[in-house]
């Protein structure tokens, strides 16, 4: 039997498996938050159940914290309350925390691949849907719930239903100035929010196949965006190299074996998938999204579709601002947003930095650079960009899930339309009234140059 | 976990597709450490302008609406995985959430809270979008033994699915963490010779 990815790292942790029912999944790696955990912590504290395998869980604080002043206590009365409740959750139950200030601290899904705790063939979850990032390494790796949560506190495992499986093929060379994260809006614009919705999905072909494991790590970030539990990429020499020499990597031998392990696991030819997708680099453009849920993407000098008569788009244009037939070319934009898990990675700063060197930002705009992880802070500094980005008028903040979310005060304004490097446009996403434009680090860094939106194509050397 | 086998309610409408889980509870309100009290702020922007005035025109605020029962538009709960909305969802008083489609974790996280969410067809959901619109007081009947959704007074009805397994749960009032709890032997078992 012909397996896939998918199939080879799902069948190696099946524990057992019900009768016309789920199967009991074996869950490797359990990465938690302050958000999604305190509710978990408590349920198995109020039924007496002890937590089975603390050592295999690694804590980070992110989705709450400030991106200025770390040092200092933080005002914010229940934000306080929530990290503190992690901090001693984690401290009861022999749980490794990255807290606030702490050199590993940064997004739950930079930090794990930073680490090296993120390996190919691995099960890993998460209370947080954008969990599909690891499966950038050829790993099953997928966001839950805070039940969920705790029942991998209380088991490592999990009951789950094998999802179907679907493969999106992209072959041929991407066109300049096209980034991972706009293949990945190009898909999503093409299937749909939904199309995923039920399955794992497999990224194949030339692009993937050369592209860095940041990239790689865009691309599965976003999987959830349509629909899809997971995304995966066969792990290959590219994936050992970036594995090798981290801190939770094996080392020496183990290392060699685990590669020969991991060199069997890409989808065997003629493994079949329940739906597949084909497309073509060459008709991939830079994206953005003009709606408000990332399938309403368009190239960026494309217009917004007409004869939209459905009155959920109908009340997404309206809420937007946007009219139907429109070009977003030269629209004002008073706020850019470079971070989140989907692009604050060093070589989303590096491409930043490369096209807003010797310029500055224009007037209008305000322009946030949040690091994944102190990790990505340091080598910013280190690297010399962050020179470039204070001679530019952009502001270099502390690493957190910042104004992706918004939970924090990192909050754009009722109204105004933010060009976002992150991972949803939903309403209020950013902030209540807050607008937002999805696109690429490249095309984030020119917006905050001109202060409008540029067919960035006319604009690379 | 709260048993549930079936109920008859009349329903709130909201016909708005891809209603994400940002919508059914926003960020700010996710800072709460329990689960309790998230139905205060369920769909609050949409229930109230950024003023703090009242829009009148949502769906939760109009009082012709009433009901245990939430019908709503397709791909319903997409997004962020925040248990958060199924929590108030619940918490607000909804056991049912009808819709076409429902996103994965969305899906998950309501049936591990007794919150059942039921998947029709789009003609039918076309159908209980129109008749509730008639008559706000239309009453729906969940009959989650028989899989069969049914709207009264009509002879309309369908036949819905969910996983056996989750529907033995939801029936006698079970939930995963028993299950699996009472797997630790076998867990413990599959460790020892799983390499990873």
């Amino acid at each position: 039997m012909k397996k896939t990815l998918f199939d080879k790292v799902w069948d190696a942790h099946v524990v057992d498996s019900i009768e016309n029912g789920p199967q009991v999944l074996y869950i490797d790696n359990h990465l938690i938050h302050e958000v999604t955990s305190p509710q978990a912590f408590k349920e198995l504290e109020d039924r007496g159940i002890p937590i089975l395998r603390p050592e295999q869980i690694v804590a980070t604080a992110d989705h709450n914290i400030p991106t200025t002043n770390q040092h200092e206590p933080i005002k914010d009365r229940l934000s306080r309350k929530q990290l503190d409740e992690l901090t001693s959750n984690c401290h009861k139950n022999g749980i490794t925390l990255y807290e606030l200030g702490h050199k590993n601290n940064g997004i739950v899904h930079v930090i794990a691949p930073e680490l090296g705790i993120t390996q190919p063939g691995k099960t890993i979850v998460c209370g947080d849907s954008h969990t599909s990032t690891h499966g950038a390494f050829g790993a099953i790796a997928f966001g839950i719930g805070t039940s969920q949560v705790a029942q991998v506190f209380a088991s490592q495992c999990l009951l789950l239903s094998k999802p179907k499986s679907l493969r999106v093929t992209v072959n041929g060379t991407l066109k300049k100035g096209v980034l991972p994260k706009d293949v990945i809006l190009y898909i999503i614009a093409k299937l749909g929010t939904n199309a995923g919705t039920g399955y794992f999905c497999e990224y194949a072909g030339d692009v993937f196949k050369n592209m860095s494991m940041e990239g790689r790590m865009t691309v599965c970030n976003m999987s959830i965006e349509m629909g899809a539990r997971g995304g995966m990429i066969a792990p290959d020499d590219i994936t050992f190299d970036y594995v090798k020499g981290r801190e939770f990597a094996p080392t020496g031998d183990e290392f060699d074996k685990k590669v020969a392990i991991w060199k069997t696991l890409p989808s065997d030819r003629g493994a079949t998938f329940n739906q597949e997708y084909h497309f073509e680099a060459a008709d991939i453009e830079p994206m953005i999204t003009y709606g408000t849920n990332p399938g309403m993407g368009i190239k960026i000098t494309g217009k917004i579709p007409e004869n939209i008569t459905d009155d959920s788009a109908k009340k997404s244009l309206a809420y937007m601002g946007f009219e139907q037939g429109e070009s977003l070319i030269n629209k004002p934009i008073n706020f850019v947003f470079i971070g989140s898990c989907t692009n604050s990675r060093i070589e989303d700063f590096r491409i930043a930095a490369g096209f807003i060197k010797g310029k500055k930002k224009a007037k209008n705009v305000t322009a946030w650079l949040v690091p994944g992880s102190k990790k990505v802070e340091s080598q910013i500094i280190s690297e010399g960009l962050k020179d470039i980005f204070d001679e530019a008028g952009f502001e270099l903040r502390q690493p957190g899930c910042s104004a992706c979310l918004a939970m924090n005060d990192d909050k754009i304004p009722q109204g105004e339309y933010c060009v976002s490097t992150s991972n949803r446009n939903f309403e209020g996403r950013q902030g209540q009234g807050s607008r937002t434009i999805l696109s690429s680090p490249l095309v984030a860094a020119a917006t905050a140059i001109e202060g409008k939106i540029i067919d960035i194509t006319k604009h690379l050397s | 976990m709260k048993k549930f086998t079936t109920l008859q309610s009349s329903a709130v409408l909201l016909v708005n597709e891809n209603i994400d889980t940002d919508q059914i509870i926003p960020a700010r309100f996710l800072k709460a450490t329990d689960r309790e009290g998230f139905g205060m702020n369920l769909f609050r922007d949409w229930k109230f302008h950024k003023n703090g005035e009242i829009n009148e025109e949502f769906a939760l605020n109009d009082p012709s609406y009433s009901g245990s029962i939430l019908v709503a538009g397709n791909n319903f709960g997409c997004g962020s995985s925040r248990e958060h909305a199924a929590w108030a969802l619940s918490d607000y008083g909804f056991k049912v959430i009808v819709s076409s489609f429902f996103a994965d974790i969305f899906k998950g996280n309501a049936l591990n809270n007794g919150l059942l969410p039921v998947q029709v067809s789009e003609v039918f959901l076309k159908t209980l979008f129109q008749k509730i619109k008639d008559n706000p007081k239309t009453e729906i009947e969940i009959h989650l033994i028989n899989q069969n959704i049914s709207i009264k007074g009509t002879a309309l009805s369908e036949n819905f699915e969910i996983d056996p397994y989750k529907k033995t749960c939801l029936v006698n009032g079970y939930d995963d963490i028993d299950f699996l709890v009472a797997s630790i032997n076998k867990i413990e078992a599959f460790e020892t010779k799983h390499q990873y």
